[in-house]
């Protein structure tokens, strides 16, 4: 089933603290899917690295759901997935994937457009 | 009979897949390897799509083997849209289960990658579709398109090496196709992966004729055909044509039909041409051969037998007005559904577009009678190499239907006559030659058998007329002048009639002569005869008078000695005079 991961926080940030963490815009709720198959090493890495990731600059902003297409192979088709792992973002707009076990961090915030290139 | 025996042996070696593909299950001996991927390679617009989506839709309709299509190009409806017009619809097969599309989309500009990945979602997406439907088939159309949207070569590779096993493993027949490469078959080296059949689609123009070709490059385990096959694509699919793969196990026909002409079915041993053989009438230009084919046409429908008309330079109309004007209705028998015609530009297709048209109409419209005319043009669409393979191929798929071909050729005049220009005079049966004689100022239409297998047939050269009435063949005056045609001949014949005209009336005065005499002799001869009759009545008179005179005399004699008393002498003849009197 999916494994959704829910981890908002109540207090909304302030300004100020948004310009700290240079974010784009405010309250927005981050939809990151993570597709993966099976409980492999690299999609467990996967998984922990996108974990760190979301905790370090967008605490409280996102949500997490993690695809195993070995149980839902159906759902590969929706998202185009031929790489695993891929983590979509689904919002905000527009669509972004990222392919790999994102131990990269810098080139992942970037791919996610958290970070601007 | 030889391909079918071809497919069982192979069967115990190599099991296969037929692609239900016209001509391609020939050359392939069979299919493609079961259970094993086949790279189809070629240039764009080569056909590469279609032959894949044939190979499942025939898979799927003629051979209960469901199949899986996945398109990184072009999406499920696109396909379905593109296939329609022939005659494939995937919606229905899809309805049924027997047919999977799935659309892989890889856009590069969305992805970017980090770290470690490989392509198990491709794998599961395919296992599943498989499992789906219980694919037997499954094609992926165009892989390379991976190579555009991820960035890692090295995965990549390593992927695909494990997808093509994975194929392997899971039992599927499996075509890939790929762009050809600079230099190589495909643009990434596919062929490293997909060792066990590789074909090459092929599209050239020459002298801005298309061709299509195709070529099985590799083919492991199995003989195959290695020639360059060309192949067309038209409304009913994919259709390879093995130059080669007809025999020559025709069935023999005894039976003689009319060709038209009553002078020429004279020349031909009396009967005419043997039924299911191949005519072929080649001259000079305006000498006459279409109107023979025409006539031949005229007297297949006559006798109720559906014929066929290719034309490479005339329109039905232009045609059948032209052929009115010797008399004969063609349309009527268009009107009644035997003749049709089909006109088209020699140049407007290549020459396997022609003989697959020409194979299709021939299998809808089952004739008894193909005119083509003129082959030679055919040389414009292809080369003369190209032209003369085609019409054999041609000439033996009619004699397989027992189809009489007619055929046309036209002679240009500064070449040998005797010749054809795509070299097929070695297998026709029946050559007509026409041909035309300038003597006098004019230029007159001449005609004979060059050969005709299998018939005792005429070697007069015939001097050919084109009447209101129709086709007509006339003597030739053949004398010390040569031969004479046209209003020379007329004037010799005219000549020669006054002649034995005057010859007869000589011998009939003689006649005559003679007549009379005869019955001036007779008339002597009777009178002569009369003559002689009176003459011996006479002497018969006079012979009996003497003998009574004689009589008279003894008996006077007698008297005169009885009277004188004298010694009676026994006078012998007096007694027997006496004796005769009494």
């Amino acid at each position: 089933m999916k494994k959704s991961e829910k981890n908002r926080e109540t207090r909304p940030l302030s300004l100020q603290e948004i310009k700290e963490k240079n974010e784009p815009v405010p309250n927005e709720v981050w939809q990151l899917r993570l597709y993966v198959a099976g409980q492999t090493p690299r999609s467990v890495t996967a998984f922990a690295n996108l974990k760190r990731l979301c905790e370090d600059h967008l605490a409280g902003r996102y949500e997490i759901e993690v695809v195993d297409l070995v149980k839902h192979p159906q759902l590969a088709a929706g998202d185009q997935i031929l790489a695993i792992p891929t983590l979509v973002r689904k919002l905000p707009q527009p669509l972004r994937k990222i392919v790999g076990d994102l131990r990269d961090t810098e080139k992942a915030l970037v791919g996610l457009q958290i970070r601007p290139a | 009979m030889k391909a079918v025996k071809g497919i069982e042996k192979e069967d115990r070696t190599l099991p296969k897949a037929p692609t239900g593909i016209q001509g391609l299950d020939e050359i392939t001996r069979g299919g493609f390897p079961r259970g094993r991927p086949t790279l189809v390679c070629g240039s764009a617009g080569a056909g590469k799509t279609l032959l894949a989506m044939e190979f499942l839709v025939r898979g799927a309709t003629e051979y209960n083997e469901p199949g899986v299509f996945m398109a990184f190009e072009e999406t499920a409806p696109e396909l379905t849209q593109n296939v329609r017009s022939l005659g494939f619809d995937l919606d229905e097969l899809a309805k049924k289960k027997k047919l999977v599309i799935d659309f892989v989309r890889i856009e590069r500009s969305e992805i970017d990658e980090t770290g470690d990945y490989d392509l198990e979602g491709l794998f599961i997406r395919l296992g599943a579709a498989i499992d789906a439907i219980g694919a037997k088939r499954v094609v992926l159309d165009t892989i390379e398109n991976l190579f555009a949207g991820l960035q890692n070569e090295g995965i990549l590779r390593a992927e695909l090496r494990r997808l093509f096993r994975w194929l392997k493993d899971k039992g599927v027949t499996a075509v890939i196709t790929a762009e050809r490469g600079e230099g190589a078959l495909t643009r990434h080296g596919l062929e490293e992966y997909v060792s066990d059949c590789v074909l090459l689609l092929d599209h050239r123009v020459t002298d801005q004729v298309s061709t299509r070709r195709l070529r099985i490059v590799k083919y492991r385990g199995t003989a195959h055909g290695t020639n360059e096959y060309p192949f067309l694509i038209d409304e009913d699919g994919f259709s390879v044509l093995p130059v080669t793969s007809l025999g020559l196990q025709h069935k023999v026909s005894e039976e003689r039909i009319s060709s038209g002409v009553p002078r020429l079915d004279t020349m031909l041993g009396g009967k005419g041409f043997y039924r299911g053989t191949t005519i072929l009438v080649s001259g000079t230009a305006g000498t006459g051969k279409t109107s023979l084919a025409a006539s031949f046409v005229d007297a297949a429908c006559r006798r109720g037998e559906r014929c066929l008309y290719f034309s490479f330079e005339e329109s039905q109309g232009q045609l059948t007005r032209n052929m009115r004007s010797i008399g004969m209705n063609l349309e009527q028998w268009t009107r009644k559904k035997l003749l049709q015609f089909h006109s088209s530009r020699a140049t407007f297709y290549g020459l396997e577009m022609h003989l697959a048209i020409i194979h299709k109409i021939v299998q809808e419209f089952q004739p008894r009678v193909v005119v083509l005319d003129p082959i030679g043009s055919l040389i414009q669409a292809g080369n003369q190499r190209d032209a003369h393979i085609m019409i054999i191929r041609l000439i033996d798929f009619l004699k397989q239907r027992q189809v009489t071909a007619f055929l046309t050729n036209l002679t240009s005049g500064g070449e040998a006559l005797e010749r054809t220009d795509v070299e097929i005079s070695s297998i026709v049966d029946t050559w007509l030659f026409t041909r035309d004689i300038e003597l006098d100022g004019e230029r007159n239409r001449a005609m004979y058998v060059l050969k005709s297998r299998g018939m005792a047939h005429s070697n007069q050269l015939r001097e050919f007329l084109l009447t209101p009435r129709g086709v007509d063949l006339q003597d030739v005056y053949v004398g010390p002048e040569g031969v004479l045609t046209g209003s020379s001949r007329l004037s010799q014949e005219a000549r020669e009639k006054a002649d034995a005209l005057a010859r007869r009336q000589a011998a009939e005065r003689k006649d005559r002569d003679r007549m009379r005499k005869r019955e001036a002799l007779e008339a002597r001869i009777a009178a002569l005869r009369k003559e002689f009759e009176v003459e011996e009545a006479e002497a018969e008179i006079a012979g009996e008078e003497d003998v009574s005179r004689e009589g008279v005399i003894a008996d006077d004699r007698e008297a005169m000695s009885r009277s004188r008393q004298a010694d009676l002498v026994k006078d012998g003849v007096a007694a027997k005079r006496r004796k005769g009197a009494r």
